[in-house]
């Protein structure tokens, strides 16, 4: 099989399954989870596949055009380059493992056909995105991939938190997708086509008219897509959906997605100076600010969200500076390592019987009822906080380096005050990074008070998993920046010294300072008894994870904050931590901005509807009623009423025949 | 003679029943007004057959004949008129024209009461 | 009378003007105004036999104006059939629906005026048109009687036997079909009236019911079911004076507690002794 045939069978695989899963799931469960497993690992080997024979070299293109459709032609093409093949790689391994993951996740779900079928489905758009050619085949499986998101978010649609978060996350990236169709339609109309190869061509002979408007309105899709500020506030909440899907789509896939698809236009951008400011402006916001955030969250769950925010900041931030090789670099492996993350954090959960950190920092010995997890988590934390030698560290130190690069002005790709703005905001996350990390690991880990309650082990399929993802996570950032360039544009990958040296410090001394915080507060933690745990531990991980959600908010009295005086956030941040907990009051500042006016105007509309526009309804229904109550008392029944009046109209008939007969 | 006289005198009598019909408020005086309107009819059939008869040459004695026709339909119909009257009298318990009005639009006060009252009477006779 | 206008009319043929008044135009003249004037009487008397009466005078009239016509078959058909018979029935029916006898306040109903406007409107009209249309048209009304009984009988039985085969079966019809609506109505009212009889007669078991204090407290209301439930023998009656009008009950269970309340009713209703039976009957279903 040509290359070309098996591109296209990696996206349809998943789908094909997705399809088959909806339609047997009730008829044939027996079916599902292979329906649900095999298709994607098979559109992984088939990535795998592709991106071997791809290997880097030239980009493998084609286009078919089903229909002509008027004066820009859309097609089904292909275009696959490096960053192409390995994100598809990247999906398709985090997909598969999320799938089998869920087998054992959702063990005892009633409603795991349709999910499995929803995760097919949202890989297959992934995959499609990620291999397209053609922008508007791209939108479609960016459009796809936020249904199944919505659909995936509120899989506990019992709790009113999960369907709360998935209209917020449908709603806040649909804000986000109208400027991104917009930006789409001008990109086209000034390019002339809706193919990637045409659109870079139109870009590099300075065919763009308007590019400072474009990539605004680009911005604002992937600003959503990809939870950047200020469109970043439907993440945290979308943790209110299963960890496997959390690990999957709110992780390292979809969110990337935005990311990739600057990646992917980057020179659309870099036509603007102001694009690139204002994309640098906004992952240094992003980062920094979700770094504080994470630091606050009680919620394992939530402070992954935004660790998860952060790293995307440096995807877009190393995007700013003008190196989509950093930036798709740390893309794929923060993908590897935060869905690890989310998959561990699922197992702890589970064991636990809490989504709280505050809980489980009072259970003594949760790491030796969760051994895989324990371990698997700890590399995966060091590789979030860019520890050398994991994999975070090459991918983080190659996006610093590139930001040093631009700001010490040794290239013109992007202004110089962008790279200043992503490194110092780079360096400072690294700091906050590095001591959430340790917060999480200390307080999840090294809990003090009573025994974990023990659940048995957990299943074989969802230890397994973490074992498969751990190993990028380990070892193959330090392989990954010697080959990657080849399949990139070829720019260095190699971490400078200078940042280097400075990243890494700053992250031990984040992770020192958090430390000794956590000694400082953990005495306290015996004298505050707190925590609340599922009703239901011996149940599968989803139904356990799905009353921990629920009962977060009655037990501690908020979704994303505990009443805990042993955190070690609490006494880092000092006054900022009650801030940083509610994600530094945006939802509050979007409800006054936004809700509450546009609450107010329908309240305006039903007032006009209901008391002007109905008066005048009832007004016209009033004067025919009026008139047929006066016609029907006519209706008297007395017989001799009407000869009467028919009699009389008889008369004045014949009067009138008679007159006009003869003449009058 | 003029035929004027008793063409007037018909129409005026005709109209006379057509009062009585209107106004009248037993069924009985409507159809005594009915017979009125019939006779008006009659005389006018007469007159005019007496003044065909000798006109023309050659005539049917329709007039007379007709004027038979009707009195004996009159006499049909004041049978079965009161037979009629005197059936809804024995149901509603009542012959006023005005009365039986249970093709009226909503529920007259009277209508329904006595009527009720008529049904259930008849119940209680139909146990009897 | 046919005779005395005989010269007349033969000597001014041609020369009658509107209005000129022969000997039968006079007769006829003032014959017409006293069926006018019965007619105008008949339908506007508050009293309802009188009404009948008056209707007698105006038939009466019509069949002297039949004979001024020379329709003398006509006249003595009139005489016999209209007022022989149909007044005779409408004075049963009177009867039989127990028409007040005296004067009566409501014998027109309240579309009075609307009936008097279309009645005087017609009437111009139609008087209008015929007096238009036949102003000078003269009958002449000498020579051999044009409806004495040989002509009307040659003229029927000659070219008209279809008709009047067909008439007498429609007679038929009218016979068979006033029997059946009276025969109904008697079927249903054939037991009743000797149970009533027997009830106001005094039986021993209706008393019980008849004083009954609901009944004697609420009159007008007094529950049929209750009644019909206590007594046995009575139900026929005892539902009917229990639905009789306020006054006539009030008066026979609280006046005189002991007699019947079918004869209070009776005497409400008026001095028909021969009927009383029936008339109280049909009180007790009004």
């Amino acid at each position: 099989m040509t290359t070309t045939t098996l591109a296209v069978l990696v996206p349809l695989l998943p789908f094909l399954g997705a399809a088959a899963g909806l339609l047997l799931g009730r008829t044939a469960p027996g079916f599902v989870r292979p329906l649900a497993v095999l298709p994607t690992l098979a559109a992984l080997v088939l990535a795998a596949i592709v991106a071997v024979r791809q290997g880097g070299a030239e980009a493998v293109n084609a286009a078919t055009e089903l229909t002509p459709t008027g004066s820009i032609p859309i097609e089904l093409a292909l275009h696959i380059d490096g960053f192409a093949a390995l994100v598809a790689v990247l999906v398709g391994l985090v997909a598969s493992c999320v799938q089998i993951y869920s087998t054992g996740y959702l063990r005892d779900d009633p409603r795991y056909p349709s999910y499995a079928a929803l995760v097919s489905l949202f890989t297959s758009a992934m995959l499609l995105v990620v291999y397209s050619g053609d922008l508007m085949v791209l939108l479609v499986g960016w459009e796809v991939m936020g249904i199944c998101s919505y659909f995936l978010v509120g899989h506990y649609w019992e709790t009113p938190e999960a369907r709360a978060a998935s209209i917020k996350a449908f709603l806040v990236t649909k804000l986000g997708d109208v400027p991104f169709l917009i930006g789409l339609f001008a990109l086209a109309t000034d390019a002339g086509s809706f193919r990637i190869t045409k659109v870079l061509g139109a870009v590099a002979s300075g065919g763009l008219d308007h590019p400072t408007l474009i990539a605004l309105l680009l911005l604002a899709g992937v600003a959503g897509k990809s939870a950047q500020f200020p469109l970043h506030t439907w993440l945290p909440d979308a943790m209110a959906g299963p960890t496997p899907v959390s690990a999957l789509i709110h992780a390292a896939t979809m969110v990337a997605a935005g990311v990739y698809f600057v990646a992917r236009l980057l020179p659309v951008f870099e036509a603007s100076q102001a694009a690139m400011v204002v994309l640098a402006v906004m992952a240094a916001v992003t980062m920094t600010g979700s770094a504080l955030a994470a630091l606050a969250q009680d919620d394992i769950k939530r402070v992954l969200a935004y660790s998860t925010i952060g790293q995307l900041g440096y995807m877009t931030g190393a995007l700013a500076v003008g190196d989509r090789g950093a930036a798709v670099f740390h893309l794929l492996s923060h993908g590897a390592f935060k869905a690890l993350l989310f998959l561990a954090a699922g197992v702890i959960i589970h064991a636990a019987g809490t989504n709280s950190l505050a809980a489980m920092s009072r259970m003594g010995h949760l790491r030796d009822r969760v051994p895989d997890a324990y371990w698997t988590m700890t590399v995966a934390l060091l590789a979030l906080a860019a520890i050398p030698p994991f994999s975070g560290f090459f991918s983080k130190e190659s996006v610093l380096g590139a930001a040093e690069h631009v700001a010490t002005g040794h290239t013109e790709h992007a202004p110089g005050a962008a790279g200043w703005v992503v490194l110092v905001a780079g360096l400072l996350t690294a700091l906050l990074t590095a001591a959430y990390a340790t917060r999480l690991w200390l307080l999840a880990f090294r809990g003090q008070g009573a025994e974990a309650p023990d659940h048995g082990r957990e299943p074989l399929t969802m230890t397994v998993v973490l074992w498969v993802l751990a190993v990028p996570s380990l070892a193959v950032g330090g392989l990954a920046y010697r080959v990657l360039p080849d399949w990139f544009d070829g720019r260095d990958l190699t971490p400078t010294l200078t940042t280097s040296v400075v990243g890494t410090g700053v992250a031990l001394v984040g992770g020192i300072v958090t430390y000794a915080a956590w000694r400082h507060t953990t005495a306290l933690a015996a004298r505050v008894p707190l925590g609340a745990v599922a009703a239901h531990p011996e149940g599968d991980a989803a139904l356990v994870e799905a009353e921990a959600i629920a009962s977060h908010e009655p037990a501690y009295g908020d979704i994303a904050y505990a009443p805990d005086p042993a955190d070690p956030g609490r006494l880092l941040l000092g006054p900022l931590h009650r801030h940083a907990a509610v994600g530094f009051h945006l939802d509050a500042v979007y409800s006054a901005l936004f809700v509450r006016p546009v609450q107010a105007g329908a309240a305006l509309v039903r007032f006009l509807d209901r008391e002007v526009v109905e008066t005048y309804v009832r007004g016209a229904g009033a004067t025919p009623r009026a008139l047929g109550w006066a016609v029907r008392r006519a209706q008297t029944g007395n017989v001799q009423t009407y000869v009467s009046a028919l009699l009389a109209g008889t008369v004045v008939l014949v009067v009138a025949a008679v007159l006009v007969a003869t003449g009058a | 003679m003029h035929l004027a006289y008793p063409a007037v005198l018909s129409a005026l009598l005709f109209c006379t029943g057509l009062y009585g019909v209107l106004a009248r408020r037993n069924a009985i005086l409507v159809l005594m007004s009915v017979e009125l309107m019939l006779n008006a009819v009659n005389l006018n059939l007469v007159a005019f057959d007496v003044w065909l008869s000798r006109t023309a040459e050659e005539t049917l004695h329709s007039g007379q004949a007709l004027t038979l026709f009707t009195i004996a339909i009159a006499a049909a119909e004041i049978g079965i008129g009161l037979a009629i009257v005197l059936a809804v009298y024995r149901n509603r318990g009542t012959s006023d024209i005005d009365r039986l009005r249970d093709t009226a639009e909503g529920h007259e006060p009277d209508g329904p009461d006595s009527d009720g009252d008529a049904t259930a009477a008849e119940k209680a006779e139909a146990t009897a | 009378m046919s005779l005395a206008s005989l010269p007349l009319t033969v000597a001014a043929p041609e020369t009658h003007g509107f209005l000129s008044p022969t000997g039968v135009e006079i007769a006829f003249l003032l014959v017409g105004l006293v069926t006018f004037g019965a007619a105008l009487i008949t339908v506007t008397t508050r009293q309802l036999v009188h009404a009948a009466l008056w209707l007698v005078v105006t038939l009466g009239g019509l069949a002297v104006e039949y004979l001024l016509l020379t329709a003398e078959f006509i006249a003595w058909v009139q005489v016999l059939i209209y007022v022989g018979s149909v007044v005779v029935l409408l004075l049963f029916g009177l009867m039989l629906t127990k028409a007040p006898i005296g004067r009566s306040p409501d014998a027109d109903s309240g579309n009075r005026w609307a009936a008097l406007t279309v009645a005087v409107a017609s009437a111009a009209a139609l008087v209008w048109v015929v007096v238009d249309a036949f102003r000078t048209t003269w009958i002449d009304l000498d020579g051999p009687a044009a409806g004495s009984t040989e002509a009307t009988g040659a003229s029927l039985f000659q070219n008209w036997v279809l008709p009047f085969e067909a008439l007498s079966v429609l007679l038929l019809a009218a016979l068979v079909g006033a029997i059946v609506l009276s025969r109904k109505a008697k079927a249903e009212s054939a037991s009743p009236p000797v149970n009533s009889r027997a009830v106001s007669g005094g039986s021993p078991s209706v008393p019980d019911s008849r004083n009954h204090p609901i009944r004697r407290k609420e009159p007008v209301t007094g529950t049929r079911a209750t009644t019909g439930s206590g007594s046995t023998t009575g139900t026929g009656s005892t539902p009917g004076t229990a639905s009789t009008p306020g006054t006539a009950s009030t008066t026979s269970a609280g006046t005189a507690p002991g007699a019947g309340s079918a004869t209070g009713a009776e005497s409400a209703a008026g001095a028909k002794p021969a009927t009383a039976a029936e008339s109280a009957e049909q009180e007790g279903a009004r």
